[in-house]
């Protein structure tokens, strides 16, 4: 035991773990502040959706050989999220589908891209590795860390101080709208913030693996918590916890750092089912 | 002096016109059920009268000190709801958010406001119990608190008792019965031969003569003949 401890202290002497570490925190903080409004919303895929969006999105950054690709990366995925929306609120069925399309042609697009221009010697690696992330998050630069703590406290901040608002919006949108408030700014809000928390999480655990960062806290949190605040609470520690454990597990037994905290998420929500079911069936 | 004055409002959605002509006025005390078969346009009034979408043509005045978005909606159930992790006391206090203007959050007098409309519903016991976990009665009871927190002047009811068993059924018309006898203006759509009993206006929707009219004067016409024969066939 004592080994792995001393493991890890000998770890955190880098600059690049503890740096991981910090941006690790607050993207699961963000991606499960929102993941709650999103699954409660039915738009539990648009996070898929858009993830293999921003990864067609660094294809061609990659191919144009930008500095800084996160700059072409970031409108792209927001402009896709706000288009998202806008078709999802016309037909539940419309919506779906879109989703659908627009990620699988953005992952098809994005591969193709990177096979016919890329210079690159390992397509494969570099592939694999927007996929699931591997080592990106241990190579990020101060630079990074920085955008990465200042998103994350733009979306925290809106969140709390616009809380009652999204609940309402969560919750009856069309009751919302019928007290007088505009909906469509908050949706167009959330759906921004959704593309901004997914391009910073790629950097943890990949595209492909974005959604349980956003889906699994969530429903965690929904198993064993009856109402809405506590479930945001809830969601928020269960996502810093799995990250921690997953980022830590990954260093200590040099595993891939996407898929343990994946694998983290997937343990805490059985866990929290098998609490729920043991409280009564979550009647609080 | 209407709260309400709707005048030759033309319907629809999409660049399709539904309804024409359709003409009545909701007072200070009415209480109008709106009837129809599926699909005449019911919906669509409803949206229409809550902004939510522009009549096609026609207008809609309000007046005698109802203030735009003033109208306490109580909208058909969605899925989403079903499974909603939310407690009764938050989705109640979520209807004081028009009084709150620009203010983030809620303050002492919208706290006020939803208990004593909770307390009025007989639900006030039940305000940290999940709203999935709660019978349908008290689900209705939740909505209409909430919809008492945005208003004291008008209810518009869109089919609220589709789902609820006879006995809870009658309840609820009887607890809006009340609060109509208290002073508030009810709109009730419905496609339920009961509700009638307890309006004093109804409007009765068709495509073009639209019936608009006292409740007496709603049964001693064909029109109602009419709904009642639709109904006994369906039920059939």
């Amino acid at each position: 035991m004592s080994d792995v401890i001393e493991k890890i202290l000998f770890y955190m002497e880098y600059p690049f773990v503890r740096y991981a570490l910090v941006a690790g925190i607050l993207i699961a903080l963000c991606s499960s502040l929102l993941g709650v409004t999103l699954v409660l919303k039915r738009f539990s895929f648009i996070g898929d959706g858009l993830s293999h969006v921003a990864f067609g999105a660094m294809a061609v950054a990659t191919v144009f050989k930008l500095a800084n690709d996160t700059l072409l990366i970031m409108p792209i995925t927001v402009i896709a999220a706000v288009l998202l929306l806008r078709t999802g609120q016309n037909t539940k069925l419309k919506g779906d589908a879109a989703i659908a399309m627009l990620s699988v042609g953005a992952l098809a697009i994005g591969y193709l891209v990177l096979n016919l221009f890329s210079t690159s010697a390992n397509i494969t690696g570099d592939v694999c590795s927007t996929l699931f992330g591997s080592t990106s998050i241990l190579t990020l630069t101060v630079k990074e860390v920085w955008l990465c703590v200042i998103m994350s406290v733009v979306v925290i901040a809106f969140y709390c101080l616009f809380y009652n608002r999204i609940f309402a919006v969560t919750f009856d949108e069309n009751f919302t709208k019928a007290i007088g408030k505009n909906v469509t700014v908050y949706n167009l809000m959330i759906a921004i913030i959704t593309a901004v928390i997914i391009v910073l999480a790629m950097n943890l655990v990949g595209s492909l693996l974005i959604s349980a960062l956003i889906i699994f806290p969530a429903l965690s949190a929904m198993r064993m918590i009856a109402n809405f605040k506590g479930v945001v609470i809830a969601s928020t520690i269960i996502s810093v916890m799995c990250t921690l454990i997953g980022m830590i597990v990954s260093i200590v037994f040099s595993t891939p750092v996407g898929s343990t905290i994946v694998a983290a998420d997937i343990v805490v929500f059985f866990l929290c089912c098998i609490i729920g079911r043991i409280c009564g069936g979550n009647t609080a | 002096m209407a709260y309400i004055s709707c005048n030759n409002l033309m319907l629809g959605y999409a660049g399709k016109k539904i309804v024409f002509n359709l003409s009545f006025q909701v007072r200070k005390g009415d209480y109008l059920c709106i009837v129809g078969e599926n699909g005449i346009g019911k919906s669509t009034l409803v949206k229409t009268l809550l902004h939510l979408q522009e009549p096609l043509g026609g207008t809609i005045d309000i007046d005698d000190g109802l203030m735009p978005y003033e109208i306490g909606y109580l909208p058909q159930q969605t899925i989403i709801q079903k499974d909603f992790p939310a407690s009764a006391w938050e989705i109640v206090l979520s209807g004081t958010l028009s009084k709150c203007g620009r203010k983030l959050f809620y303050g002492e007098r919208e706290k006020e406001i939803a208990r004593k409309n909770m307390e009025k519903m007989d639900i006030w016991q039940v305000r940290h119990k999940c709203y999935r976990n709660l019978s349908g009665g008290q689900q209705q009871r939740i909505l209409l608190a909430r919809a008492l927190c945005a208003t004291s002047k008008l209810l518009l009811l869109d089919e609220p008792v589709s789902g609820l068993d006879p006995k809870v059924t009658a309840d609820f018309y009887n607890l809006v019965k009340e609060l109509n006898e208290e002073g508030i203006s009810v709109i009730m759509v419905s496609h339920d031969i009961q509700a009638i009993d307890y309006a004093s206006h109804i409007l009765h929707i068709e495509k073009k003569n639209s019936f608009f009219g006292t409740r007496e004067e709603y049964l001693q016409s064909n029109k109602c003949k009419l709904f009642q024969n639709a109904e006994a066939v369906n039920y059939e």
